[in-house]
């Protein structure tokens, strides 16, 4: 048992230092002064100079700003129309064309990116053809495009969240008298706020990484943050873009540990809740 | 209506485009707007429907087609036993630590998936370049004396998929691993079986829903993989992703280009399928 018990142990941690070294090392050479990125130059650094530059680089910061206005936009619409399916999908029973929404909802998820970009595209010159929209493809075809791929995964975060919990509380206040807004609304919504607030931010993440899809139905003017990293690293390494990954790392690593306190706080609040209640009831 | 406005959405925008590449796999290309003949025309004022095979044939006569099938179906095969090979002892290491230890871990296995996979992808060509960190650290060791060609290899595509896709695999291996009765190992102890042995015969049985799971999670994105291999991969063997991009971008070929994407879904749809199965099954087993 203690051999396996050691084996085990050490595949977990050089396993996670294969997940965390190309991290590290990037961010090592981000205040590396060379420009041959991986050789360190210890006569003059550290050095900021790559973040000076990467902030002073109008086209990428223009593509940073599109990308966020993207994702904003795509998160919150795909967490609109995940929520409505995943509902439909744990709550309707066997509707009508409750297989079609089912399978349209897994779909995407598993679809390799160069066909949804491929067949998005394909969409888009359809419909300018046929009713003359959209003008083009640019910033707006690549919101649609992301909240359709977004959508699948925030529907999937929300059922197995409503599946996970007893349906007895709606029908409690339904009894009660609440109408089925007010059931969605003080009963239901509250239940799967976490889920909701976590598929938020995966389809978030999700769109503001998207290189693939982003690609077919992009553009001249839309590059987007990936798009722009993605033409100057085909062709070799460049200082800035380690700039860039440390700062975006660094950003996701503060608001994960954020998240986590508020999450760990929540249930300390709950945990002691449930002691009062019992207490009361003593 | 709940389920009518996400239904009317991903008919318009996922199922309808679907139609559309289908449609268009049976044209032939032409110089025009839109650059492909239509499959319904109107002759001496009846329909024709005209059905045209030219970009299948050409699919499965050119070599280039044909390799570029396999040899992404064996970039994926082979990239997902690696994953295995290294996701398995870690999801079995977390499921087996202290309780208060296992949400940190896991943190730590999601934790990179949430930065940016472009970036992720392009730390490696760093770390594998001729002048790269790897080459640096081997030849200051003595180890080497040459840089070895690590970037643009298979190896360096390997290396690219199991480190993006492994969080993929470790979730469905943990979440299966964690519900092991560890009694039943106990049992086969006092039975008098060795720890390799219990392993193999209680363990390994028991996760396989997980390593099934893990590995569609794996295989089926890897197979259609584009950004990986173009960064990281051989010049000169592509992958399907890399065609179907190139035939529409570069040749402007829009019917080889949906019959590539027709394909791709073929080889995929025993496994799409298989998957599908399994999340229903543990979306009912979670009721």
């Amino acid at each position: 048992m203690k051999a396996r018990g050691l084996f085990t142990r050490s595949a977990l941690i050089l396993g996670l230092v294969f997940l965390y070294l190309p991290i590290v090392s990037m961010m090592v050479f981000s205040f590396n002064n060379s420009r041959l990125v991986t050789v360190w130059d210890a006569a003059h650094s550290p050095t900021l100079k790559w973040y000076v530059a990467l902030l002073s680089n109008e086209q990428i910061l223009r593509a940073a700003w599109l990308s966020i206005r993207i994702a904003l936009i795509s998160a919150s619409a795909a967490v609109v129309l995940g929520t409505l399916a995943g509902m439909a999908l744990a709550r309707l029973g066997a509707f009508r064309g409750r297989m079609l929404l089912a399978g349209m909802t897994a779909a995407p998820i598993v679809m390799p990116e160069v066909i949804t970009g491929l067949s998005l595209l394909l969409l888009f010159v359809a419909t300018e053809q046929l009713i003359g929209w959209p003008k083009g493809v640019g910033a707006v075809t690549i919101t649609l495009a992301h909240i359709t791929f977004c959508m699948a995964y925030v529907t999937v975060v929300v059922q197995s969240r409503l599946a996970g919990f007893d349906e007895a509380l709606e029908e409690a206040a339904m009894d009660l008298g609440a109408r089925p807004a007010g059931v969605f609304f003080r009963i239901t919504l509250p239940l799967i706020l976490p889920a909701i607030a976590s598929g938020w931010l995966l389809a978030f993440t999700l769109s503001w990484d998207d290189l693939v899809i982003t690609q077919f139905v992009a553009g001249p003017g839309s590059s987007t943050l990936p798009m722009v990293i993605f033409s100057k690293v085909r062709f070799g390494v460049t200082p800035d873009v380690n700039a860039l990954a440390t700062i975006m790392v660094l950003l996701v690593a503060t608001g994960i540990a954020i998240s986590t306190v508020w999450m760990r706080a929540r249930q300390r609040r709950r945990a002691r809740d449930l002691q009062l209640a019992a207490a009361a009831n003593l | 209506m709940v389920a009518g406005i996400p239904t009317l959405w991903l008919l318009v925008l996922f199922l309808i485009p679907f139609i559309i590449v289908f449609r268009i796999s049976f044209s032939e290309v032409r110089l025009a707007i839109p650059p492909y003949t239509p499959l319904l025309s109107w002759r001496h004022g009846a329909p024709l429907l005209q059905l045209h095979w030219s970009a299948y044939r050409f699919l499965f006569t050119d070599a280039l087609y044909v390799s570029s099938y396999l040899y992404s179906l064996k970039v994926a095969a082979v990239s997902t036993l690696c994953c295995l090979a290294v996701g398995y002892p870690m999801a079995y290491a977390i499921a087996r630590s202290d309780a208060a230890m296992r949400p940190v871990l896991l943190m730590l296995i999601v934790l990179p998936f949430w930065t940016s996979f472009l970036l992720r992808v392009y730390a490696w060509i760093g770390l594998l370049k001729n002048n790269g960190v790897i080459n640096n650290a081997l030849m200051y060791l003595g180890v080497i004396h040459h840089p070895l060609a690590l970037l643009q290899t298979d190896f360096a595509v390997y290396i690219g998929i199991v480190y993006s896709y492994l969080p993929f695999m470790i979730l469905p291996l943990y979440a299966n691993l964690e519900k092991h009765d560890g009694t039943l190992l106990e049992a086969a102890a006092d039975l008098g079986a060795r720890p390799v042995r219990a392993f193999v015969r209680v363990t390994l049985p028991q996760s396989f829903a997980g390593i099934v799971a893990g590995s569609l999670l794996v295989f089926i994105p890897a197979v259609g993989e584009y950004v990986i291999p173009t960064l990281l991969g051989r010049t000169d063997q592509i992958m399907i992703g890399r065609v179907l991009s190139d035939e529409f971008f570069e040749n402007r070929d829009w019917p080889v280009a949906s019959a590539v994407a027709i394909v791709i879904l073929l080889l995929l749809v025993v496994p799409i399928m298989l998957f599908q199965r399994l999340e229903r099954r543990q979306l009912e087993a979670a009721k």
